[in-house]
């Protein structure tokens, strides 16, 4: 049983009591709502006679079904057209902030709320969306739920829950060049397998966290759940406060050193003691590329897609499976792969300095005769600070399309699809099959700047050789 | 709400590991306010690419109640709709020999029971249930077990669940909601509480 951990103190801090069940009854600091999860949770607290507990605590946006091209109102897709309207009248009848297209604010739910000063250290958060994850890089425990739990989050602004186990997953070292925070993330789930964190809450620490910026340490986070963990977290820091300093909803200036006494205390104790620990040092990390239908099936760009000789008999169904989707043959080099659409963008790497490192790597160059290449910012905020520092002109300069806020191609449930059997390279966190919007489609994961290499060559690219000159 | 003990019907293998929830409810088919309907869709892409061979299409399985799956089944996406189309085809418990996190609480949440049995179990469970169509497949939650033709085998249920599933108590709203004053007195000791509120502009 853990013990002094970060996340020991804020689940003791959070704790309302136990429940008749066993399970543990956990006060949510912060709830994120937005369209696809949320409306038959607001019509089941209506059929209840049910209100919002503490609508203070809670705060919409829209992001899953919102057209990246043209947002006029109403939307095309008359379904949109629909949750949108349903949100924005829910947010009106229970009280609650809602960041909604065109009000500068709006984006995706895991972006805005980290850049809006509202994800804090020592929080419990918790979002109708697995990727919620992605706030534990600011020291707070967040977990992804079910439309059922978001009611009762609504309700109550609790959830019923059972205290998961907390692995220490340490990476030590500098990142070699052209080794970003996606492939970090995409080793340890290469490495631990996509069900290795079930049960477990991830603690990543160790050097290589530690020198990494806040936006780098929410791309590994918010993959936590492709490894199966439902929550991981960095400890904070001074890293952490300095991002946090000045944003809309963070601490202000009077109450700002008491806030980073209390943030600072939360951290994992020296002498913490953990379920497990496993350890990886950066150096062994390659720009790495996913060739099957999991997030655990990826390699170094420069090897050969695996043989079943290579892996465990537990991975070998799904990887025969894998082979047959993908059309991909067991020792064959992934680099060189012929590409036909690139997705840059998503919770996972939508970010402003994700887009800088993909514009690095495109500068000077042009997107491949027949690709489709596009660049969608993970919110209007950060679609505004790439085009004051000129990113946009990089990017349409170089063939690409920029495009607005949303989820976009991460899981086309808006106008960005795949059609037929077409390979993307994706900067977004699932390669399942049928993922991007074609029953047949087929996805490959990596880092921003590895597509933009994918996009630049046509095929899958060692992005090593563009940015060495 | 009722009391779940027992679980008893026809049998449906879904083999294989790692069946996402993208995979149980194409995302498309999230653009709904309501959960109503959803069942018909359920794996609607897989249904699709085996072209009626798909265990959820075979005429012998239409009547089942109980899923029996294989490894890390549901993980991948939060949406409840996954859950929420299973069980609106008829699912009424899922044997499988692990699940994901988040769609077994989903599961728990809207009166599904998931109960793990060893690799061997639940192959020999698929096994029987392709050999008998219709054979009744019983999940007892009182004894943990899993009954099929002549077999009796163990299962596991976190005990929680088990104990929600049994006493009726498996929707927790109610539960939460009745704990209002302690759940403000939690708030009041947190001091992020105070240092920004999130109000809605007027």
């Amino acid at each position: 049983m853990s013990k002094g951990t970060l996340f020991d103190k804020v689940w003791a801090l959070h704790t309302v009591g136990t429940l008749p069940s066993g399970q543990t009854q956990l006060f949510v600091g912060l709830h994120l709502v937005h369209e696809v999860t949320s409306p038959q949770a607001f019509a089941m607290l209506r059929e209840r006679g049910l209100t919002v507990a503490f609508p203070y605590r809670t705060v919409a946006t829209v992001d899953h079904i919102v057209p990246t091209d043209n947002q006029a109102r109403p939307f095309a897709d008359t379904l949109a057209e629909e949750m949108i309207r349903n949100l924005e009248q829910n947010c009106a009848d229970f009280g609650i902030r809602f960041n909604n297209i065109g009000s500068g604010k709006q984006g995706i739910v895991h972006v805005i709320a980290p850049e809006q000063g509202l994800t804090q250290p020592g929080m419990v958060v918790a979002c109708g969306d697995s990727h919620t994850s992605t706030h534990g890089a600011f020291g707070a425990i967040s977990f992804g739920i079910g439309t059922s739990q978001v009611r009762d989050v609504l309700a109550s602004q609790t959830l019923a829950i059972t205290k998961p186990k907390v692995r220490r997953v340490e990476v030590n070292g500098p990142l070699p060049t052209g080794v970003y925070a996606k492939d970090v993330v995409l080793h340890i789930i290469r490495k631990l397998g996509v069900k290795g964190g079930v049960g477990y809450a991830y603690e990543y620490a160790g050097s290589t966290f530690e020198a990494m910026s806040m936006e780098e340490r929410m791309t590994v986070c918010n993959m936590s759940i492709e490894g199966g963990a439902r929550c991981g977290y960095v400890n904070p820091d001074a890293v952490t406060f300095n991002y946090l300093r000045g944003r809309d909803f963070a601490p202000q200036e009077d109450q700002w050193d008491a806030a980073v006494q209390w943030w600072s205390s939360l951290a994992s104790d020296a002498d913490a003691e953990y379920d497990d620990v496993v350890i990886f040092d950066a150096a062994d990390i390659p720009p790495t590329v996913t060739w099957g239908i999991t997030p655990g099936q990826g390699i170094g760009v420069t090897e050969t897609v695996p043989t079943l000789d290579d892996m465990d008999e537990s991975d070998r169904s799904i990887a025969a499976e894998a082979y047959n989707y993908m059309d991909l043959a067991p020792g064959q080099a992934i680099a060189g792969t012929k590409i036909d659409v690139c997705f840059i963008g998503s919770c996972t790497n939508g970010r402003l300095s994700d887009l800088q490192e993909a514009a690095k790597v495109a500068t000077g160059h042009h997107v491949a005769d027949g690709i489709k290449a596009f660049v969608v910012p993970g919110s209007e905020q950060v679609k505004q600070q790439a085009e004051e520092q000129g990113l946009d002109k990089i990017f349409t300069a170089a063939g690409f399309e920029w495009r607005e806020a949303g989820c976009s191609m991460c899981l086309a449930m808006n106008p960005d699809k795949l059609t037929g059997n077409q390979i993307s390279a994706s900067s977004s966190n699932r390669n399942f099959k049928g993922r991007q919007g074609s029953a047949s489609g087929r996805t490959l994961l990596m880092s921003p700047a590895m597509v933009a290499a994918a996009a630049i060559a046509g095929r899958v690219a060692d992005v090593r050789e563009l940015i060495k000159h | 709400m009722s009391k779940i003990s027992t679980v008893s019907g026809s049998g449906i293998p879904l083999r294989g590991d790692d069946i996402d929830t993208d995979r149980i409810i194409p995302a498309r088919f999230l653009r709904c306010v309501t959960f109503n309907g959803l069942g018909e869709h359920v794996f609607a892409d897989d249904r699709i690419q085996l072209n009626g061979d798909h265990p959820f299409d075979l005429k012998q399985h239409q009547s089942s109640k109980v899923l029996v799956v294989n490894r890390n089944f549901g993980c991948g996406s939060s949406r409840e709709h996954a859950p929420q189309a299973i069980a609106r085809w008829g699912i009424q418990t899922i044997l499988g020999e692990s699940f994901a996190e988040i769609f077994f609480n989903n599961c728990i949440a809207i009166g599904v029971p998931c109960v793990v049995g060893d690799r061997e179990v639940v192959l020999a469970v698929q096994d029987f249930v392709e050999a008998n169509p219709g054979g009744k497949v019983t999940v007892d939650l009182d004894t943990l077990t899993v009954s099929y033709g002549d077999h009796t085998s163990p299962v596991t249920l976190i005990e929680g669940a088990r104990q929600a599933f049994l006493s009726g108590k498996w929707d927790s709203c109610g539960q939460l909601v009745a704990q209002l004053d302690s759940i403000r007195d939690t708030a009041d000791q947190l001091p992020y509480v105070t240092w920004s509120s999130i109000k809605a502009e007027a």
